[in-house]
């Protein structure tokens, strides 16, 4: 676990100095002087870690809202931004890129939605019950997790470690008013010093939710359930293998901003890993993994009323993949080497059926079975100074993908007659990062360069139809590597009490892929506006900037602020799409003696910087206040915890720029959730 | 020495075993008939001879259809070859008759076997009918027989044959050929124009222009990119283009005749108001 502890040194010690479910990259002030190093570490190494479950610990109290969706936590933090297209399956983005532009992985783990539509990012696939915490790395940082421009996020998974522990466990229920959703969780753990296993599952069902002024959204019903074991044995005092095991099922899921629902998306992820203390007597914290996942994901139409043509879109995605990686301290150097590899295969098709009956069906492979092999390797080194450090890692894969099934090739040669059915690229990434502490001071600068190849759809799509712009997308085999050149610098100013932070970066992304109408194409889904294809475009350019601070204004009450500004333009200074506002919130926290309390505010100023030409409107500014109750009880050696909330207080009806189509978010919700434990 | 005597026999044995084979290869390539592959919709019996008509298809529609045809000596039971075979197609109306567009007969690698093509306009009922009349050498002797046959709609009912007055007030046939297969590809796409000069003469038309604009009336008339005009190809009388199909389902193939002055003969352009072309094939796969 020392790497974790390297690469993430607060993972051991969130139980004293996380104080809210984010992080905001500082620790509390009165543990400040203690930690000075993995202070400086951290600030260097990651963007931010958002704790996710902890629940074997029953660290709820210091969330806001337990049990809360996943895609909720990953809102919570400060980088990440959700799209929205109902209440389940939001899409992370960071620094304003979405997926294609992300690499996210679960646990290490590469794995692709099977969801040609997007509607199944695959922070879909598992649950809060799942999970210890999102490590998230902004541009390059997330390198270490595969190609990325945007960032990195890894989805960390909850595991016991080897103790004597024996039997614990707990269950946990909540209760939401808003869209009825109920919640029903437990987990059931085993720990010896020799053996653990960890079981865990998580239950929801929501109905329809209200926005403000209980405007009803219909289809944003959902169903899921999601069951996991992990288990581990140790084979020596320095070897141990772990398994791990998640099915996941979500059925009966609306879409309401989208013109298809979701009958069945389900998951099953699985691997074996193999940990030993050191390698060649100088490596250390030697960890291998092999593994495979499967997705099935099927969009289902029969519950919409006027559908002109009613169709079937399955998708399946299939990855199994590996990764080893090691420590090597020599002297001042600390390095990490990750060798990692994956092969995928995606293929969904979509079938029409005409109004008259007479007629055969109408089938086409919207992904062509395309397998995509990918293996790379990772090094970083991480030189400590007196007083400041620097961090030096790079990326280096090999990346090919071919498209395997006939009739899917023979598709796309329609619109790329000369096309070849493999394409091969060399993927680099490098980035150095300073960091320096001038008495209260830290200031952090980077520059990077990363690449990363086009998407399953970007690549090989056919007739995607995208309901944001109300176009169909056809993929463009030959697109060159989209690469991005970015700069990041922030000036930290911390005391015991408070502290302030400055940052901001700027991605100069080139051959940036987007869809670009192509007028002399007729479409295909009866209703749109016209057919884009991906192209790259010369350049891209965005830029964030965040002013963030915290204020313990006594041991009982913290206050947290933050505002940021975003901008994004292609060559021609045109406005990108997806890309925020002004926006801010603010909250002001309590926790003394198992009590907790919070009251925040977030919102965002009016989206000026659109696009019609992607499909935007301009979204009008809004503000919303929540907040919460908790309050911790001892029963014995067990605990009780309760916690209740209301969001949205004020149930204003809005919608922000990452909700597609504008669909209005929740209203007034109130919330309520029960957590036991036994220990 | 044990081992290399066993091997020695082993290699003699392998090298008997496959010199058999191949000679059985060469036995069955005499012995398979090449007709195999095809059906045979027709065998006419004659004293001293038969003639057979072979097709691709199960049956004989409406539109373009290839035929193999080869002519059997009874009695020595060969196929026979120099036969000079050439045939006329004729429909027999109640007040008229007329005949239909053809190829020659030429002979195929198999001297014996000879093919041709013949669109037919329309089909047969109770009381009209098609027939051909076959003129070939046989034994020396000039021979004439006249058959009937049946010609029926396609199953589908899908038009593959159009029969039209063009602007230049000349009657026009128009036949799809190929693909018989379609694919969600771009096909090789092939049609066959003919101007009908009289009832019993046409000829095959060359070097006009057939624009081909294929489009899918139950999605909102969707077409495809990179489908190519039909253009003259002299060696073999057709005229050759691309078809670009982007799924499966019902496709009518919009088409515009325009003649070597780049006039239209017959056809519309598709827009928004004109959904369909007056001049169009269907195809269902």
């Amino acid at each position: 676990m020392k790497l974790t502890i390297k690469a993430f040194p607060l993972k051991g010690m969130r139980m004293e100095y996380f104080w809210c479910a984010i992080f905001y990259g500082i620790f509390i002030p009165k543990l400040y002087s203690q930690e000075v190093q993995a202070d400086s570490l951290k600030l260097v190494q990651l963007n931010e870690v958002v704790l996710i479950s902890a629940g074997k610990q029953l660290d709820y109290q210091k969330q806001q809202k337990p049990l809360s969706t996943l895609d909720e936590f990953l809102e919570s933090s400060r980088s990440i931004n959700m799209v929205k297209r109902g209440a389940y399956a939001w899409e992370p983005t960071m620094n304003n890129m979405a997926s294609e532009r992300l690499a996210i992985t679960i646990d290490g783990m590469q794995i692709f939605g099977a969801c040609t539509d997007k509607m199944d990012p695959i922070t879909s696939y598992v649950d809060v019950s799942n999970l210890a915490e999102a490590q998230i790395g902004s541009g390059q940082q997330g390198a270490v997790f595969g190609n990325t421009i945007g960032g990195g996020i890894n989805l960390k998974l909850d595991k016991s470690n080897f103790s004597a522990k024996g039997w614990n466990g707990s269950l946990e229920s909540a209760f939401e008013g808003n869209n009825v959703m109920y919640v029903l969780g437990g987990d059931l753990n085993y720990a010896t010093e020799k053996f653990y296993v960890n079981t865990d599952g998580i239950y929801r069902k929501a109905e329809n939710y209200y926005a403000g002024g209980n405007e009803e959204v219909a289809f944003s019903q959902y169903e899921k359930y999601n069951f996991s074991i992990n288990s581990g044995f140790k084979l020596a005092e320095d070897q141990s293998i772990s398994a791990t095991l998640i099915y996941d099922e979500a059925r009966d899921v609306g879409y309401p901003a989208l013109p298809m629902d979701v009958s069945l998306a389900q998951a099953l992820i699985s691997s074996v890993s193999f940990n030993q203390d050191s390698l060649f007597s100088s490596f250390s914290n030697w960890e291998s993994k092999v593994y495979y996942n499967t997705i099935k994901h099927v969009m289902d139409d029969t519950n919409r009323p006027d559908v002109p043509i009613h169709m079937d879109m399955p998708g399946w995605s299939e990855t199994a993949g590996f990764y080893s990686q090691a420590n090597l301290m020599k002297e001042k150097h600390h390095f990490f080497l990750k060798l990692d590899g994956f092969y995928n295969k995606s293929y969904a098709e979509m079938t029409m059926y005409p109004t008259n009956s007479d007629e055969p069906l109408m089938f086409m492979l919207t992904w062509p079975d395309v397998r995509t092999k990918d293996v790379g390797f990772y090094a970083e080194d991480y030189i400590s100074f007196k007083k400041s450090s620097l961090k030096l890692s790079t990326r280096l894969a090999y990346h090919s993908s071919s498209v395997a099934d006939e009739f899917g090739l023979n598709s796309l040669k329609i619109f790329y007659p000369e096309m070849d059915e493999s394409n091969t690229r060399f993927l680099k990434s490098l980035s150095v990062l300073y960091h320096k502490m001038l008495n209260d001071f830290h200031i952090n600068g980077s520059i990077s360069y990363g690449e990363r190849a086009p998407s399953v759809s970007e690549g090989y799509g056919f007739y995607l139809f995208n309901s944001f712009d109300n176009h169909d997308y056809i993929g463009y085999p030959d697109l060159n590597t989209e690469s991005s050149v970015e700069t990041s610098f922030s000036v930290t100013y911390k005391k015991p009490i408070f502290e302030i932070t400055a940052s901001a970066n700027y991605f100069h992304v080139s051959n940036y892929i987007i869809g670009e109408v192509d007028n002399t194409l007729s479409t295909m889904t009866i209703g749109t506006e016209g057919v884009k294809i991906y192209t790259n475009l010369d350049y891209a350019r965005l830029f964030n900037t965040t002013l963030s601070g915290k204020y313990a204004i006594s041991n009982a009450f913290k206050w947290t602020g933050q505002i940021s500004y975003h901008r994004g333009v292609d060559h021609r200074n045109e406005n990108l799409p997806l890309i925020s506002p002004l926006s801010y919130r603010s909250a002001l926290n309590f926790y003394k003696n198992q009590y907790s309390a919070s009251l925040s505010l977030s919102g965002a100023g009016a989206q000026t910087n659109y696009n019609p030409a992607y499909g935007e409107t301009k979204t009008a500014a809004y503000a919303t206040i929540s907040s919460s109750f908790g309050k911790r009880f001892f029963l014995k050696e067990n605990d009780l915890f309760v916690k209740a909330g209301i969001e949205n207080i004020f149930d204003t009806n809005y919608s922000t720029y990452t909700d597609w189509n504008n669909i209005p978010r929740m209203g007034r919700n109130i919330y309520l959730t029960v957590s036991y434990s036994i220990n | 020495m044990k081992t290399i005597k066993y091997l020695s026999l082993l290699f003699i044995a392998v090298f008997t075993l496959a010199s058999c084979s191949k000679d059985d290869y060469d036995d069955t390539i005499v012995e398979t008939d090449p007709m195999e592959a095809y059906n045979l919709l027709k065998e006419f019996v004659y004293t001293d001879h038969t003639v057979e008509l072979y097709s691709e298809k199960t049956l004989i529609t409406t539109g373009y259809n290839s035929f193999f045809v080869r002519i059997k000596d009874i009695s020595t039971n060969t196929f026979v070859e120099n036969v000079n075979l050439s045939w006329m197609p004729m429909m027999h109306m109640e007040t008229m008759m007329h005949s239909a567009p053809k190829s020659v007969l030429t002979a195929t690698e198999t001297p014996s076997i000879y093919n041709g093509f013949i669109v037919f306009q329309m089909p047969g009922n109770t009381t009209e009918y098609w027939d051909i009349t076959f003129n070939y050498t046989f034994k020396g002797a000039q021979i004439s027989k006249t058959e009937q046959i049946e010609v029926q709609s396609p199953a589908d009912v899908l038009s593959k044959v159009s029969s039209f007055m063009g602007s230049d007030d000349t009657r026009y046939i128009l036949a799809y050929v190929a693909p018989t297969t379609p694919e969600v590809a771009i096909n090789d796409f092939t049609a066959v124009l003919y101007k009908m000069e009289d009832m019993m003469t046409f000829t095959n038309v060359e070097n006009y222009k057939v624009t081909v604009d294929p489009r899918m009336p139950g999605m909102g008339n969707h077409s495809s990119p990179n489908n190519e005009d039909l253009t003259y190809n002299a060696k073999n009388g057709m005229y050759e283009g691309k078809l670009s199909l982007t799924m499966t389902g019902y496709w009518k193939v919009n088409l515009k005749l325009l003649n070597a002055a780049n006039e239209v003969l017959k056809g519309e352009d598709v827009t928004e108001d004109n959904l369909e072309s007056s001049l169009y094939f269907e195809l269902e796969f």
